[in-house]
């Protein structure tokens, strides 16, 4: 059955690519080893910086195509049965029984309104430390200070995200062709109703 | 077949959950210096002690980090090593490592300060002033200046020729004890110790000395030329000489 149209795909690939560029330019600016390998610093600071600004450009284009919006509007809506997931992953409860889930399971609601805020930061602190002239130095500080810690907590969740991924095919199935087999979805997404 | 979708309904947490981490996110740039006092004493006490070396992949968890504009920087050693001294001088003069181990050396303790933020605190910094070197070319009236290479071949600094004679500028050879390593900038490095340390360019194989101050390569990309710590690059750490 059908999961997610062009839309979607298209959106979640391009930021994925952008956020994968900056994920790799950082390690290659903070990881010393990296840093010895690769040098050309002033290079990597470059992607890195143009890569980062051009992270939200894929949701926002997606904004035109209704598909998209209706999921993001799925994606904000935490109903009663999304406080029963939460629970139950507390808990460590795997059972698909006591996991109710519509298109979206509660995890993935919050991870992607907190990845959302989270790169929406990384861009507001970038861009401080970016244009150096534009704000006071304590400023600068603060927003380098936040722009170091929050990139090792995404770099974090993000190794979640795409570890959850690689353990679950049809999962992945479902963002590569759209669709997903009905059986899945039912054990997954009990309540969703396409 | 029921077709409401039971997610339609609900609150909206996904907008609050992301408004959320935007307020986190501005109040942590608000109370940076605060959290960051309190991170760099418990971090740094660990990182002292930590035999993994992770504590020091974290933010300000201490030690140097390595940044190199070129490439690939090839390695010198004992053998291949030769620092030139040219320019407005009466001595051009080249230097072996073991030409410059012989002359009288200087080790100075201080802070290491980088522009972009990190500290390492009390650094032992060893080798041959720069004001001997200069003394021992015959600097021209005419001078005014001095230019750094290096064997990178890429990176440039320059100094004032009063800043280049204080007692604190050396041609270093060893760091903590230790010869300098590859990492670090060796064999030889330049060492201005009251300076941001990207004054301290790495790889140091020519010195000239000009009529002029030429800025250097980050300089040239908006840098501060008298990079003073603390009084430069609209920073205000602690001076570190």
């Amino acid at each position: 059955m059908r999961r997610f149209g062009p839309s979607q795909r298209w959106v979640h690939r391009g930021t994925a690519a952008l956020m994968g560029v900056c994920v790799a330019t950082a390690a290659c600016l903070y990881v010393p080893q990296l840093a010895e390998l690769v040098g050309r610093r002033e290079l990597v600071v470059r992607v890195h910086e143009f890569a980062g600004a051009a992270l939200p450009l894929p949701v926002l284009l997606g904004l035109a195509s209704r598909a998209f919006r209706v999921d993001l509007r799925l994606l904000n809506r935490f109903g009663p049965h999304d406080r029963v997931w939460l629970r139950a992953a507390l808990r460590r409860d795997r059972r698909p029984q006591s996991r109710p889930a519509g298109k979206f399971n509660a995890g993935q609601k919050v991870y992607a309104s907190w990845i959302a805020g989270a790169t929406l930061v990384m861009l507001g602190t970038g861009l401080l430390m970016w244009f150096t002239h534009l704000t006071p130095l304590v400023w600068r500080t603060g927003a380098t200070f936040v722009h170091d810690w929050l990139a090792l907590t995404v770099g974090i969740v993000l190794a979640g995200h795409v570890g959850m991924a690689v353990a679950d095919p049809e999962a992945r199935r479902g963002l590569r062709t759209g669709r997903v087999s009905r059986a899945w979805a039912r054990t997954e997404h009990p309540l969703w109703r396409p | 077949m029921n077709s409401e979708q039971p997610e339609e309904e609900g609150r909206p947490v996904g907008r609050r959950v992301l408004l959320g981490t935007l307020g986190l996110g501005a109040l942590g740039v608000v109370a940076a210096p605060t959290l960051q006092r309190g991170l760099e004493s418990v971090l740094g006490a660990v990182s002292g002690k930590d035999p993994t070396g992770l504590t020091g992949l974290l933010p300000n968890g201490g030690g140097f980090r390595y940044y190199s504009v070129a490439a690939s920087v090839p390695h010198r050693d004992a053998t291949d090593y030769r620092l030139t001294v040219d320019g407005l001088v009466d001595h051009p003069a080249t230097y072996t490592l073991a030409d410059l181990g012989a002359l009288p050396q200087t080790r100075i303790v201080r802070d290491v300060q980088c522009v972009t933020g990190w500290r390492v605190p009390g650094t032992a910094f060893q080798g041959v002033r720069l004001s001997r070197l200069l003394d021992a070319a015959g600097v021209r009236p005419t001078a005014r200046a001095v230019r750094f290479t290096c064997f990178d071949g890429t990176y440039t600094e320059s100094l004032t020729l009063a800043q280049a004679r204080r007692p604190d500028v050396l041609a270093a050879l060893r760091m903590q004890g230790r010869p300098l390593g590859h990492e670090h900038g060796g064999p030889v490095r330049l060492y201005v110790a009251p300076m941001y340390f990207y004054k301290s360019a790495k790889w140091l194989s020519g010195i000239t000395v000009t009529d002029e101050v030429r800025p250097g390569y980050w300089e040239e990309r908006g840098y501060d030329v008298d990079a003073w710590v603390g009084r430069s690059n609209g920073r205000d750490d602690e001076p570190t000489s």
